[in-house]
């Protein structure tokens, strides 16, 4: 089962050790990532396999919130079915 | 890899644009719970709806959670409650308008429909009990929405039932007068009701439904606005065809939870309506879509055409996104639930007639209005006839949700609080129709040839 990992909020550093952090904590394996910088504003979408985490899908969505929280981003997981459906014929 | 422009597209749909699933409605049929001891009916009802609907706010809270989109209610729908009572004659059916209420809280759903009767044709055994216990059943109980079918393209328009339901209106606003006559919020009158509308108030289970089925109601207002707004000055063909890739995008995502939704509960996916559903929130308003395709206000003329192309464009978009289309599908306009229309009564740019007209193109009716206190019972009922003859005519679905505000006049403003909003008191007709309502009886279906 795969995710996507999106963080958006002004640049900062630590951004992609915090969250790659979290994912090893979790055994999520980060499978692509992609990141752009436009003025200050930062994205970076990374696209993971979930299958071998080792907690609730629920859970990791809370901590990734309260991660995001406390760097002042915003850092969201939804299933890729969601991209997927809405944006494939 | 997913397109990253496609990700960041879905996230500011959520995030800034209202995005999101309105609500999941599980219908549960109730044919297998009647009984004539009513308390025995009683616990059949409160036992099935809460082991088939047990799961159903986890189920929505963890989809919420997974692919990070909000769904705002969870509902259930249930077997029209008049076919119940027609078993126990003589009973107080509002035991049943209880018993729903309380299966509601154990679940824990937002609403919960079906204290309904459909009448089009004429009054069944429990039918007439039921439109009488209306008023008291909508003001004892807080999430019990009732709904009354008195017409359709195949049957006509029963007028017994629509002089009764102005009296019923009236009387359930008059009973509830201490909370903002809310319980006229809750009791929609409708011209060919559909039998699988996840939507409230008017949502029941029809009697043709399966045992159990989950149907899903999409919503994005504000996604469409967004996107006129990107586009800038295209003509009307670009219009329609941005309002069509829009409502494709929506209706995804709606497919997507409704069938997840239907494996997790073991339940079959029903349909999803494809609909562009309101809320009193800033950037959630129809009302806002027709004034960025170019009218100064909504009510300006020009509002029904912008009205007609945008449901049509709607539902075409929608209808290739989902494999099962039902319920309402179209845009809503109900008018204390829309910032702009709300607006747009209280600076008297949208009246009454003029929204009238625009349920002739668009899903549902006249909802949410505020009429004034002294609005007489026949009138009432002449309005329901109007529009469920608006309906009859052009094979729609129309409904007529109005309030009549016991004490005030126009101007004055009513408040329901969440998403039932609240907005001013909006002038009505005075001409008495009270002869003609008076004369009961039934108007014949129309022809549905010779079109003209």
């Amino acid at each position: 089962m795969r995710a996507v990992i999106a963080v958006i909020g002004k640049d900062m550093v630590g951004i992609l050790a915090g969250v790659s952090t979290l994912c090893t904590e979790v055994n999520v394996n980060i499978t692509e990532v992609t990141q752009s910088v436009m003025q200050d504003l930062f994205a970076m979408i990374m696209l993971v396999d979930i299958s071998g985490c080792t907690i609730p899908f629920t859970e990791l969505s809370d901590r990734m919130e309260s991660l995001g929280a406390k760097m002042g981003l915003s850092v969201k997981i939804m299933h890729e079915d969601i991209f997927n459906s809405m944006h494939r014929v | 890899m997913i397109n990253v422009h496609d990700i960041l597209e879905t996230i500011q749909m959520i995030d800034n644009e209202n995005l999101d699933v309105r609500t999941i409605t599980m219908g549960i049929s109730l044919l297998d719970c009647c009984d004539p001891d009513i308390d025995a009916a009683c616990e059949k009802i409160y036992d099935k709806i809460t082991r088939y609907a047990k799961d159903l706010v986890k189920v929505g809270e963890d989809i919420e959670k997974e692919y990070g989109i909000p769904i705002i209610h969870k509902r259930i729908s249930v077997t029209p409650i008049s076919m119940i009572a027609a078993a126990c004659p003589g009973k107080d059916p509002v035991k049943f308008a209880l018993t729903l209420e309380k299966a509601a809280r154990a679940v824990g759903v937002n609403f919960i429909g079906g204290y309904s009767a459909l009448v089009q044709k004429g009054f069944g055994p429990g039918d007439y009990a039921l439109l009488q216990s209306i008023p008291e059943a909508l003001s004892t109980t807080e999430h019990v929405c009732s709904s009354v079918n008195i017409g359709s393209t195949k049957t006509g328009i029963n007028m017994d039932a629509v002089a009764r339901m102005g009296q019923v209106v009236r009387e359930t606003a008059e009973i509830t007068a201490d909370r903002d006559c809310i319980g006229c919020a809750k009791l929609v009158v409708f011209c060919n009701a559909p039998e699988d509308n996840p939507f409230m108030a008017g949502a029941f289970h029809g009697p043709g439904e399966p045992d159990c089925v989950v149907n899903v109601g999409v919503s994005g207002p504000g996604v469409v606005r967004a996107a006129l707004k990107k586009a800038g000055d295209c003509d009307l063909t670009g219009v329609a065809d941005l309002i069509k890739r829009t409502a494709f995008k929506i209706t995804r995502m709606g497919q997507l939870v409704a069938q997840e939704a239907s494996r997790r509960l073991c339940v079959p996916f029903g349909i999803v309506d494809l609909s562009l559903a309101p809320t009193p929130a800033v950037g959630d308003s129809v009302a806002h879509i027709l004034e960025e395709m170019g009218l100064e206000q909504c009510g300006a003329y020009g509002t029904t055409a912008a009205l007609a192309l945008l449901n049509d464009a709607v539902k075409k978009g929608g209808v290739m996104a989902s494999s099962h289309v039902g319920g309402l599908s179209g845009a809503f306009i109900p008018v204390t639930e829309d910032a702009g229309m709300i607006d747009a009564a209280r600076s008297g740019a949208l009246r009454l007639e003029k929204l009238e007209a625009m349920t002739a193109v668009c899903s549902v009716g006249l909802d949410m209005i505020n009429s004034p206190g002294d609005t007489p019972a026949e009138i009432i009922a002449a309005i329901i006839a109007d529009e469920a003859a608006i309906g009859m005519v052009n094979s729609k679905t129309t409904a007529v949700r109005v309030i009549p505000a016991i004490g005030k006049k126009v101007g004055d403003e009513l408040s329901f609080g969440g998403l039932l909003g609240g907005g001013p008191v909006m002038e009505v007709n005075r001409m008495s129709p009270a002869r003609f309502i008076g004369r009961g009886g039934r108007i014949p279906a129309p022809l549905q040839s010779l079109k003209n």
